[in-house]
């Protein structure tokens, strides 16, 4: 199967192309990435009016598979990823059982295989059943091939365990990335600290919740040269801490959230500016939680000046039931693949925050050069002659209303439900294969 | 009419919602003092208590309110139903709703659960107390209490004393008395102060003295030893020295200062036996006034018009 990618926008940011280009694939390798040559026996994708990028890379995504399937699978997870454009993500530990030895490793991995072309790429537990008593084995799950090592749910209180860890991941070369919460200030909380949670009469988590372990983890960091990420940034102070950090050479990266840079806390009152709801939506809990129009900024700022280097789901499926509950009982999290691309155009190139292009890199290389390592493909988020086509096309300015049920994910705790975005995958190459044609995902997966 | 189908706040109620009322919570006082207290307005209607947290006042007075306008009453509580096996509150609530039910009545723990019971309840819901949110028939019998001894609302210096924090009480005073044009201070420990609270328009005092000074009102709040354990405040010996109500601390108030607190009360803490039972305590009162505000909530809900209860 030859294709030709005719017409489109080709945005590269990891070999600085930012043009009209036609891309020729062959039997899934990318042939030319400006080809001018004869297109008789090609099949051509008219993309005029698209772009075409390197395929989305995830670092933060809960595929639930073991333990809660009927949250989501495997299928359903890689699925719901190639909707979104994302042909790699990264899948977190807080599995049942947890992604904690190598056996657990493989069946995830041996699973994703078996679901289909989007690659996955587990994150191991930081500790044992993430239960914050003794190192997992490390060593083990980097030899299986884990992307990197985290507690994320699960942020490692003990500075001394935490301390320990980073000393120890530095013989493999793999980032520590770290959910920054500090427990003693967030018991019992399910929203930002603020004026919204004084008058839902919520238990708020404060900002320094978050910015205590970011200080905590960036001074270990400095302390023993591990790599360090932070996961789903989200105040003003943590973003400051990370830029001054990196400035000093402190090897630290950082990823934020769309509802992040997109939602604030008002949401959970349903009095988000432009999107009246209803009070107390649980699909607008999640952790760190909203946070205020300040935060955004600085996040925004964050993203545009390189300080965050990607842009990061969280995608955290839960079922109907789960959700469908009081607001202080029901779960953290909502699902991301599906809308980040959307909310990325329409809260910051729409917006005239960031370039088109800057968008890209913050959801291809950008990701990808945080967990690069040798148990990473190379050449992961980027595109030139020979790779592997991992390709996503989209629509910049598709509009579209979020409709929860036809979310592919097996879970629809979506925050945006009812809200316009702009923005749509059009044509998905994972692994050179097509996945996702003319905004319909392929993949015939099992439910 | 209400223009609210439901109660479940006064954050959101309408001045003239909280106006028609209190005074329809008048005319219901007058039955309240009749020999038979008893009126057919609501007979055949079936009111549901649904309590998650124990009460013994707000769900007594609740009942009766119903039971005087001859309303039908069912109450369930979380200890002896299927929400200890495991019930959800949305499958709870449309159980209720399929067996009958004309008004639910509803008492949580979590914040927002009578808000989240009310999209599927399919008839009027009164919040009876919800986590730190709201009790707005606690906030609407306070601001009947004070029209009745004071003549009016507007004007008013009250100041809400003790753990504004985790007081679903101290809001809807908040909310209501602010909506009548109150000025509403709030004075407690930091540590039992909601965060960013001064947006909503009070006052916040950390001096008792301070926050007393010329006030017209003052609302003592309940204070639970569970804060104490949670490190909050360092004894109640200590919050009672700093916070503690007594006749000597009052005198910075004006002479015709009127004291509340929504019970049960903690003698000897938050405020001293003196003033519990001196004359400025109006303790009692409050409880009869919740009798006809409930009455009044109940009636102006399922649909009954002001001038009517007068004539029954």
């Amino acid at each position: 199967m030859r294709w030709l990618l005719k017409g489109g926008r080709l945005v590269v940011p990891g070999q600085g192309i930012d043009a009209v280009r036609d891309v020729l694939l062959d039997n899934g390798w990318v042939r030319s990435l400006d080809y001018q040559g004869d297109a008789s026996g090609l099949d051509i994708l008219d993309v005029r009016g698209m772009v075409v990028s390197p395929g989305f890379v995830d670092v933060h995504t809960h595929l639930r598979e073991p333990g809660f399937e009927y949250k989501e699978t495997i299928a359903t997870g890689t699925r719901s990823a190639a909707a979104g454009g994302f042909t790699t993500v990264c899948c977190m530990p807080n599995t049942n059982p947890v992604i904690d030895n190598a056996s657990v490793v493989q069946f995830v991995q041996s699973k994703a295989i078996g679901a289909g072309p989007v690659r996955v790429l587990p994150m191991g537990a930081v500790t044992r059943g993430m239960k914050q008593d003794s190192l997992a084995e490390l060593g083990e799950m980097a030899e299986a091939g884990v992307s990197a090592f985290t507690d994320d749910a699960f942020p490692v209180q003990s500075a001394h365990l935490m301390r320990t860890a980073m000393q120890y991941a530095t013989i493999f070369d793999l980032p520590v990335v770290t959910h920054c919460e500090d427990k003693t200030l967030t018991a019992g909380a399910s929203m930002h600290e603020g004026y919204i949670s004084t008058i839902l009469g919520l238990k708020g988590m404060p900002r320094t919740a978050e910015e205590i372990q970011v200080a905590r983890n960036i001074l270990l960091a400095e302390e023993t040269a591990c790599r360090l990420h932070v996961a789903h940034i989200s105040t003003r102070r943590s973003v400051e801490m990370v830029r001054e950090a990196r400035r000093r050479g402190i090897p630290v990266t950082a990823e934020a959230c769309p509802h992040h840079f997109s939602l604030t806390d008002r949401a959970v009152a349903g009095e988000e500016p432009g999107h009246s709801g209803q009070p107390y939506d649980t699909n607008c809990k999640m952790n760190p939680p909203l946070r205020t129009v300040d935060d955004i900024e600085a996040v925004i700022e964050g993203l545009a000046d390189g300080v965050i280097s990607c842009i990061a789901t969280d995608h955290a499926p839960h079922a109907a039931e789960e959700k469908d509950a009081e607001f202080g009982l029901a779960p953290f999290g909502i699902v991301g693949l599906e809308t980040a691309l959307a909310v990325g155009i329409t809260y910051l190139v729409n917006t005239r925050r960031l370039e088109l292009s800057n968008l890209i890199r913050l959801l291809t290389i950008g990701a990808a050069e945080v967990i690069c390592s040798p148990n990473c493909p190379a050449g992961l988020g980027d595109l030139f002659d020979g790779a592997r086509a991992d390709i996503t096309v989209f629509d910049p300015t598709d509009e579209w209303k979020v409709v929860p049920q036809a979310l592919l994910s097996r879970s629809k705790n979506t925050p945006y439900s009812g809200h316009l975005l702009t923005g749509r995958t059009k044509y998905v190459f994972a692994g050179g294969e097509m996945v996702v044609r003319e905004g319909l995902a392929l993949l015939q997966t099992g439910q | 009419m209400l223009n609210e189908s439901h109660m479940l706040g006064l954050r959101h109620t309408s001045l003239e919602d909280i106006r028609l009322i209190l005074d329809t919570a008048e005319s219901m006082g007058e039955i309240l003092t009749r020999e038979i207290k008893k009126v057919p307005i609501l007979r055949g209607r079936s009111v549901v208590t649904l309590f998650y947290e124990p009460s013994t006042r707000t769900r007594t007075s609740f009942e009766t309110a119903a039971k005087v306008m001859s309303a039908d009453v069912s109450s369930i509580s979380a200890a002896s139903s299927s929400i200890v096996k495991g019930e959800s509150l949305r499958d709870t609530v449309l159980t209720l709703k399929s067996i009958g039910m004309s008004a639910l009545i509803i008492r949580h723990s979590q914040s927002g659960a009578p808000e989240q019971a009310s999209r599927v309840a399919g008839c009027p819901v009164i919040n009876a107390g919800d986590g730190f949110n709201e009790h707005p028939t606690q906030g609407l019998l306070d601001m009947l209490t004070i029209r009745k001894h004071l003549g009016r609302i507007e004007g008013l210096k009250v100041a809400i004393v003790g753990d504004i924090l985790h007081s679903r009480v101290a809001r809807s005073n908040l909310w209501g008395l602010s909506h009548m044009g109150a000025e509403v201070r709030l004075v407690g420990p930091p540590t039992l102060i909601p965060p960013d609270i001064q947006c909503a328009g009070a006052r916040v005092f950390r001096s008792l003295d301070e926050a007393l000074e010329g006030v017209d009102v003052v609302n003592v709040l309940r204070i639970q030893k569970e804060r104490q354990e949670a490190g909050l405040f360092p004894s109640l010996r200590e919050y009672s020295r700093l916070y503690g109500i007594n006749e000597r601390r009052l005198r910075a108030a004006v002479p015709g200062c009127i004291v509340l607190h929504p019970g049960p009360m903690n003698r000897g803490v938050e405020i001293d036996p003196e003033v519990a039972d001196g004359p400025r305590s109006v303790i009692t009162e409050q409880v009869a006034n919740g009798v006809a505000i409930r009455m009044a909530l109940l009636y102006l809900l399922l649909g009954g018009r002001p001038t009517d209860a007068l004539a029954a």
